[in-house]
Order: structure tokens, then sequence, then C-alpha cells
């Protein structure tokens, strides 16, 4: 007997494990890159959360009697999401605690994939952050320029901790900032490049907006979100980032922090971002000022993670705002 | 020719196809052993069989007629003798009233001769032969053809859209229509004004077929005549750019209302090969009894274009075209992003069947659907500005009535949504299931 489903009887070949495996292969570069920034340590971590989280996926779907659908690849993103979140010299147990909040209560305790209000990947790192707050902010390393990439697997790593650029510029101030990390023309390229102190996968803004663009280039994602949100923090810090009006360093905002990796990977996951252009145009800007704000007003140095997860439930409220135009109403008006 | 016109929201590009069969000239399928007609063609209330039992009828012969609602004549496509009146399986209802016609292979076929001239007509006469020759609306749902010529007094129509665009995969039976009888094609446009009693005709046709484009364009330069302004147009490859709203769109501007038909815009939408068979109707005076239909998919031997009888088994088709191949997986009457897929060969072509589609594993798609994952692609592609993810989520949730605000009842299951989604969620089933529990 033959099929007889409903139509449409042909479907594009995109699929769920398309999209989430390629997102993951547009990591990998910027991986590879920190291996070479902070050695082969972040590696350790980055698979040790990939692999936790894909256990916990399987492990909560089994509990909750579900299908278990590690296998599309949405597990092992939210892994290597939240490693490229936390520091490069943490403990490997800290990814394995994250991918049980992020996964298991983050996702699956909300409904599974598809119903997760929160970005489980942030989700996974706010938990940390509160739990780990120590590590968390200090297991910062200075960035390797000789390529000994087995440095920091030998040594102690709190011999040879040191403090992020935003930390340095929130504590001390720019001139602190200037003597640590060199003049403008210098701290640019090497910041965009990836030679800056910070988490394991955010440094390299050249490799991250690659991904980006190719993500873009597939469809998979559009402009609206990271050049809405990345907009509205380089004006709002041009603004009010510097001691007098208009005279913060918007470069240096994108530049630094997750900005990017949160622009490109962390606000486009469409479970935890609004579908239509409009509300996400509205989506990103909040969060480009709501991280600016925690930046310059709040008690830690970066912004984008809670910019991010307290923009996450007002998500459907935006699509219920901006609705997709409807081809004509009817003739005497909605009902 | 302008650039080409589309609709400027939503829809999308399936893999056209139409490779297999664009290039084969239109082949005259020999008459079958038998043929079932099936009773209820056109929307509407079936008709009632004229004939009983064993009575021989010739072809054209009237065979059924309506005795309530909305309807068409229904005809013998060949000579032979009334074998059953039964019924036959059916792509929607699984099975529906039907009359089976034993053909007889010794009567010659019939001889359809021009009559007179329709000029000499008046618009009350030509739309009289149009219902009489059981014509419909042979490209999609089959709204009886002279229904539409009839707009209602309020709405004056000022625009007449001829529809050539073929927008499915695969099908290129209007396509061949428009290449090998465009002044038949253009001749039946001229009716349809004069009954219409208005000037202004485009037709448009998708510019994936500049062959038909070419072809037309020149029959209707051959057939300039005063009082018939008629014009071609490229339309852009885009699906569902043959869609009544969205072709009317693209070519006139005009955004007919929801819940509304095209004559609240001043427009009359028929489909070339339904023009041509009113020309048919008219000057031949033969009733719509054959068609031409595409057999195509990697899933049949002999893909081909077909003059087929209306009535004919899918089966007889089979057998015509060589057969099927191991692989086959679905067969689908009609495109394959709106047709019905069937379960049995045993199955008549109607009026409006315009493609038989044999599909291999490789051509569909049966992965499982997974959850939605918010991605919004079926919101971009929907061309009417619906939320299928919100209707499939709430129909999931147990909430079908609460999905008129998304829009539902607007839904031409175009089957955009569920091209593109990539969780591989029905959302066309989801609607059929929203609209009938959803409250206005
Ligand atoms: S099937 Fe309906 S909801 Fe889906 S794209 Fe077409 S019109 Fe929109
Ligand atoms: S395309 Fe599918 S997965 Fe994406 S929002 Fe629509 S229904 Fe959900």
């Amino acid at each position: 007997m033959w099929n007889v489903s409903v139509s449409p009887h042909v479907r594009s070949n995109e699929s769920v494990d398309k999209i989430m495996w390629t997102v993951v292969a547009c990591l990998v570069p910027p991986l590879l890159l920190s291996v070479f920034v902070f050695g082969v340590q972040v590696l350790l971590i980055t698979a040790v959360s990939v692999i936790s989280c894909m256990a916990v996926e399987a492990i909560s779907q089994k509990l909750l009697g579900r299908e278990v659908t590690v296998k599309d690849g949405s597990a092992a993103l939210t892994g290597m999401l939240m490693a490229f979140v936390i520091p490069p010299g943490v403990s490997f147990l800290i990814p394995i605690l994250g991918a049980v909040m992020a996964i298991y209560i983050g996702k699956h305790l909300m409904g599974g994939l598809g119903y997760n209000i929160f970005n489980p990947a942030l989700l996974g790192r706010a938990f940390l952050l509160a739990t780990f707050p120590v590590a968390m902010t200090s297991a910062w390393l200075p960035p390797l320029t000789d390529g000994a990439i087995f440095t920091y697997l030998s040594s102690g790593v709190d011999a040879i901790s040191t403090a992020t650029p935003l930390a340095v510029l929130k504590e001390q101030g720019m001139l602190a900032f200037r003597e640590a990390f060199g003049s403008p023309a210098e701290v640019y390229p090497s910041f965009f490049l990836g030679w800056r102190p910070g988490c394991i996968g955010e440094t390299s803004g050249l490799l991250i907006v690659l991904g980006g663009i190719f993500l873009m280039y597939k469809r998979y994602i559009t402009w609206h979100i990271p050049v809405s949100m990345l907009g509205t923090m380089a004006v709002l810090t041009w603004i009010f980032g510097g001691d007098t009006l208009f005279s913060g360093d918007p470069l240096l905002a994108v530049l630094t922090g997750g900005a990017l990796l949160g622009a490109f990977y962390m606000a486009t996951d469409y479970v935890t971002s609004p579908s239509t252009r409009t509300a996400q145009l509205v989506y990103g800007i909040g969060i480009g000022a709501l991280t600016v704000l925690i930046r310059i007003k709040g008690g830690y140095p970066e912004g984008v993670c809670y910019a991010i997860l307290l923009m996450n439930p007002l998500s459907s409220v935006l699509d219920g705002w901006f609705k997709p135009k409807r081809f004509a109403p009817p003739a005497g008006g909605e009902k | 020719m302008s650039a080409n016109l589309t609709f400027p929201k939503g829809g999308v590009h399936p893999p056209e196809l139409k490779g297999l069969t664009e290039k084969l000239a239109i082949e005259v399928m020999p008459l079958p052993d038998e043929l079932e007609l099936i009773l209820g063609q056109h929307i509407g209330a079936p008709c009632t069989p004229t004939v009983k039992r064993r009575d021989e009828v010739s072809e054209g012969a009237l065979v059924a007629e309506v005795t309530k609602g909305l309807g068409v004549p229904l005809h013998a496509p060949a000579a032979g003798s009334i074998k059953a009146l039964g019924s036959s399986a059916h792509p929607l209802r699984v099975s529906a009233p039907s009359i089976t016609i034993k053909t007889n292979p010794e009567a010659a076929p019939a001889t359809w001769e021009v009559q007179e001239d329709w000029r000499q007509s008046t618009p009350e006469e030509l739309l009289k032969k149009v219902h009489d020759a059981g014509i419909i609306g042979i490209g999609g749902a089959g709204f009886p053809t002279h229904v539409k010529l009839k707009p209602p007094a309020d709405s004056p129509v000022d625009t007449l859209l001829l529809n050539g665009a073929e927008c499915e995969p695969y099908i290129t039976a209007d396509h061949r229509t428009m290449l090998e009888k465009a002044e038949e094609v253009v001749e039946g446009g001229k009716i349809l004004l004069k009954i219409l009693g208005i000037k202004t005709c485009v037709i448009g046709i998708e510019n994936n077929k500049p062959d038909a484009i070419t072809a037309m364009s020149s029959a209707v330069a051959a057939a300039t005549e005063a009082g018939f302004d008629i014009r071609v147009v490229a339309l852009e490859v885009k699906y569902p750019q043959g869609s009544e709203k969205q072709l009317i769109q693209a070519i006139t501007g005009r955004k007919v209302p929801s819940l509304a038909l095209p004559s609240a815009v001043g427009v009359v939408v028929h489909n070339v090969s339904t023009t041509r068979a009113v020309r048919d109707a008219v000057v031949l005076s033969k009733p719509l009894i054959e068609k031409v239909i595409t057999v195509s998919g990697r899933g049949i031997n002999r893909p081909a274009n077909l003059l087929v009888k209306v009535g004919t088994k899918v089966s007889d088709i089979v057998e015509f075209c060589g057969g099927v191949k191991p692989d086959l997986a679905r067969i689908v009457l009609g495109g394959p992003m709106m047709g019905f897929a069937v379960s049995t060969l045993d199955i008549p072509v109607t009026k409006t069947t315009s493609s038989v589609l044999f599909l291999t594993e490789d051509e569909i798609d049966s992965r499982e659907l997974s959850n939605c994952i918010r991605c919004g692609w079926c919101l971009e592609a929907c061309p009417m500005g619906l939320e299928p993810k919100e209707i499939g989520i709430y129909v999931e949730a147990g909430r079908p009535e609460d999905t008129a605000q998304f829009g539902v009842f607007d839904c031409f299951e175009c089957g955009s949504c569920a091209y593109v989604c990539p969780a591989k969620r029905p959302l066309v089933q989801f609607v059929r299931l929203a609209k009938m529990k959803a409250k206005r």
C-alpha cells in the first residue's frame, strides 16, 4: 500500500537536525582558535559540556517518558554554547552541573525543545555564576602568544589568572585598561582576532561574525536581531559609556565581553526569540539597551547574558504585538 | 512585455521538476475498456443519473443532470453501454457514487465541428452553452464556470485574468495546452470577455515557460480584434503564483478581501485549460468529456502529457505509461503541493484532475514531525500573512476552536508553510482540523 499522508507531498530538505548541526559546525572554528589562545583544556571543557548536555537530554527524555531526540543536535548546540560562555580556567565539574541545569531544568521540565522560555545555555551559565561566583568570575587566562597550548594543563590556573577587559574597564577605568591592553590601534585588531582574556568562545569577533554571515547566507538566521542588538549597544555606549556624554567607545563595546557571540548565536535562538521581523528588531534593541544598562550601572562588568535572559520571556509577547501583516482583512473589517 | 510580475509576501520555490514532461507533446491516450464517471465532479451536490443500466449512450450524450444546488451536467466521454450505477474510489471521500460505462471500441469517435459564429450569439446563449457543456474550473477546485461568469450585480467586473501560471511542480498540462492550442485558448478568452461584457483580458504565465509565453503572445497578436483588449504578462516563478488571490495581486495590484470573491475587486479568473474547454463548448458544442493531464514523477516508467477521457482509471494510465517502478512510494492526484495522495490505482480521473504523479521515496519526504522550534519560517512562507505555527501549536494543545485569531479561515491550504517547516510539521493537516472546530 502507498503512503497517503496529507499535502504537501514534497518538502524542503531542511530539518531541525540540519540546522542545529550546522550551527554547531559554525562554532568549531572559534573553538579551535580558542585552543591556540587559551590552551587545550578549553577543548576538554567544551567536550565535557557537549557530552553532558547530550547525556542529560537522553536521561531526561527517558525519565519523562518522551521520545529521545539527542541526535537532533539541539543538546549538542546547548553544550557548545554553554562552554563558550564560561571562563577557560574552570574545573571540568562546572560544565557537568551546568548541563543538568540547562537541559533538565531549563529545557525538559519546561516542556522540551520548543517550549523552553529561556535560552538553556545562558540559563546554565547564570546558574553557574550564582553557584560558583568565584570560579566563574576569576578563572580567566591571559592569551598565549607562544603557541604553548599545554601550558595551563600543567601549571595551576590560579597562579596565572587575569582580568577581562570589561572588568578592568569597569573597576579601574580607561587608563588602567590602556595600560593593560594597549592603545586603541593595538586593541581593536587583537580583540577582533581573539587575543584577549574572556570566555572560551567569545573572544574571536572575526570567526564569530564569519560564522554568523554563513548562517545568514544559509538563511538560518536573519540580520534583524544581531544588527539591532549591536547597533543599540554601540549607540548607547557612545552616548553614555564615557566619562562625559558622547564620549564612549562604541567599537570597544561590541568587541568586548560576549556581545558578538550573544548577538549572532544566543539572541537568535529560534525557540526563545520572536519570529516576526519587527518583533525581532524590538527584541534586539531591548537586549542591546539592557546590556549597556547592566554594563554601566549593574554589579557585573558583563551584561549580555542577563540581558538576553531578561528579554527571552518577552518574545511571545512581542510576537503577539507585531503579528504578520494579513493579506487583506475581510471587507467589513476584522472581527 | 514588462518585468516578471509577482505577489509580494511569502511564497516558496520548490524544485520545479517540469523537465520530465515539458518537452513532450500531448498524446491521445487510447480509449480504455471502462470509464467511471463520478457524479460529484464539481463543488456542490452530485448530479442525478439520467440513464439506466444497459442503456446505450453515444459520445457526448447527457448521462447525469443537476437536480439541486450549484452544478453542471455530466456527459458520456465515449460511446458505450451503461454497465453500472454504483460507486468509485474517490481521493477525498472514500467512495463516491458514479456511473460506469463499458466503452464500445467499434463506435467511431464523434467528430466535433465548428457550429456557427459565436459572435452572433447573446451572452446569455453563450452562458447556457458553457453550463450545458458541463464546464467547471478544471485547474483546481471545480467551481462551476458559468457561476463565475455571472458576478453579483453589486460588484461590476472590469478585468478577466487567464491563469497560465501553473505554479505546481511537475505539472505541464496547461503549459502544453498553451503551446499547442494557443489560438483556441485566445478564442476562449474572447468568448469569456463577450459573456462578461468587458474588454480587458490579461493572460499570466510563469516565466519558466518562455515558449508558451511566445506562443500565446503571437496568438494574441494574430487575433487582434476591435473590442477585445488581450495581453500576455510574464510572472515570476514562485509558488503559489497561480493561486487566485496571489495572481490577482501580481497582475492588477488589487487585494481580494478575506472571505470575498475576486469579483469584489472587479476581477474574474479562469484557468487557461478551462478557457479552452469553454471555446470547445461554444464553438464545437462539445461537452467537457476529456482533458489534458500530466503523468509524471520518477515512479512511472514513461512520463507523459496525455489527453484522456474523463473517467479513465489510473490503472489504465499506468498500463499505457509503461507501468510503475518498484520504488514507487506515493501516488498523488493533482500537484505535489496541493494534490491528494491515493491508496489505490482503481480510481478515476475527474474533470479537475490536472496530473497523476508517481513519486518515489526520494521525491517525497516522510520524515516524522517534531516539536515546533519557533523558527518562524512558516510565517515568512505564508502568502496570506497567517500564523501556521500557532495554529499547529493550538491544535496540538487541544484548542483548535481558538485559532481564528491566527487566520485559519484565510488559509487556502497551499502548503507553503509545511513545505518549509524544518520540524516537518503537517501544518496543512493542523489547519484542516482547526477549520472544522474554530469559531468564526
Ligand atoms: S497552507 Fe495556509 S497557512 Fe500554510 S502557507 Fe498556505 S495559506 Fe498560509
Ligand atoms: S516552520 Fe515549523 S518549526 Fe518553524 S515556526 Fe513554523 S511550525 Fe514551527
